[in-house]
């Protein structure tokens, strides 16, 4: 990784730094996640599990990945 | 925990698959042997809340909608734990207090992939829990021309129940009595006369505490029963699990059954001619 290839995202609620070459296949997979697992809200819009490959981070984006949890 | 009887629960079993005594639930095309849905929060751990569930014989349980921790602090994703071949999911929208919150937690619910069923959640008031009633219509009308299944938890109202059948849920979920008080049915007549006048099933959901409530619930006649706290906050969720799955079978056939007038009055059981001098 080169030292310009890190961009900032919101990512959760935080503000965090990522390689700058990233799908969102890839972001999950550098978080120790299973895509099968975790659905992803990107600016606010679902994005298909079948696009995580296909769809770069960009700088400045909003995500939001969600899973369930125990609840009632 | 499971040293609680397989005798007993083989019995139970036996009933509510046979289909002779009562017939199965069927929720939107979906056919359930079991009359108990149970949510999967709470629990000490998840080895228990498994076990429990298990105990319950259910066949639905809910589960909640959440950003995923990605500092690993608090507690992993629920399918870590509950497998869904075993379980058929049904996603919440707890926690949203808005008809839009709710209608973004149920579509990233779909999203997950495994079906389109949510039960449809508005909380009004953060004392009570009680239902935003206009934004859980609101959201229910939007969910259903969406193509959702909606379970919509709604208080004992009739007049908002019979609007949100009119709104194409499934099912409507009316309150016992506030979530997570283990109060019981606080308004018997109402359960009823919103189980009278649906043709939707009635499952009540929440304020059940303890089996005699779950019991008493299902003599109302309602369909069946959503319950979360009266498992996860037993000292044991596993043995109260196996008496709530006895207490909605037996609620069930009482109902069912048709009970005597009650009257004050005693009237002997036995004869009272033949006496001896």
């Amino acid at each position: 990784m080169s030292d310009n290839a890190t961009i900032h995202v919101h990512l959760n609620g935080k503000e965090r730094e990522v390689a700058s070459a990233h799908t969102v296949h890839s972001l999950i997979e550098s978080l120790e996640l299973h895509p099968s697992l975790v659905v992803v809200e990107l600016n606010r819009e679902i994005l298909p599990r079948e696009a995580y490959g296909d769809v770069p981070v960009r700088e400045g984006d909003t995500i939001e990945l969600v899973h369930f949890v125990g609840g009632g | 925990m499971s040293d609680v009887g397989d005798t007993v629960e083989t019995t139970v079993g036996t009933v509510e698959e046979s289909g002779i005594l009562d017939a199965p639930l069927v929720i939107g095309g979906r056919t359930f042997r079991s009359r108990l849905i149970v949510g999967t929060g709470k629990y000490a751990d998840n080895r228990t809340m498994v076990e429990a569930i298990r105990a319950s014989g259910t066949e639905m349980v809910t589960v909640a909608v959440r950003r995923v921790d990605l500092d690993r602090t608090k507690e992993e994703g629920i399918l870590y734990h509950l497998s869904p071949d075993e379980f058929f999911l049904l996603a919440n929208t707890a926690g949203c207090y808005t008809a839009e919150d709710a209608v973004r937690y149920a579509r990233l619910a779909r999203a997950a992939g495994f079906n389109e069923w949510i039960k449809l959640e508005v909380i009004g008031d953060q004392t009570t829990l009680l239902p935003d009633v206009a934004a859980t219509l609101e959201a229910a009308r939007t969910l259903a021309a969406e193509g959702f299944k909606v379970m919509a938890y709604t208080n004992d109202d009739l007049v908002t129940a019979l609007r949100l059948e009119e709104a194409g849920c499934v099912a409507v979920m009316p309150l016992a009595s506030p979530i997570g008080s283990g109060l019981g049915v606080v308004n018997p007549y109402f359960i009823r006369e919103i189980k009278r006048r649906l043709e939707v099933p009635v499952i009540v959901d929440a304020g059940v505490g303890t089996a005699s409530d779950a019991c008493v619930t299902m003599e109302q006649g309602v369909d069946g029963i959503l319950m979360n706290t009266a498992l996860a906050a037993a000292d044991d969720p596993v043995r109260m699990a196996h008496a709530m799955r006895h207490a909605i079978l037996a609620g069930r056939l009482a109902y069912l059954a048709g009970r005597m007038p009650s009257r004050e009055i005693a009237v002997p059981s036995s004869p009272v001619t033949g006496m001896l001098d």
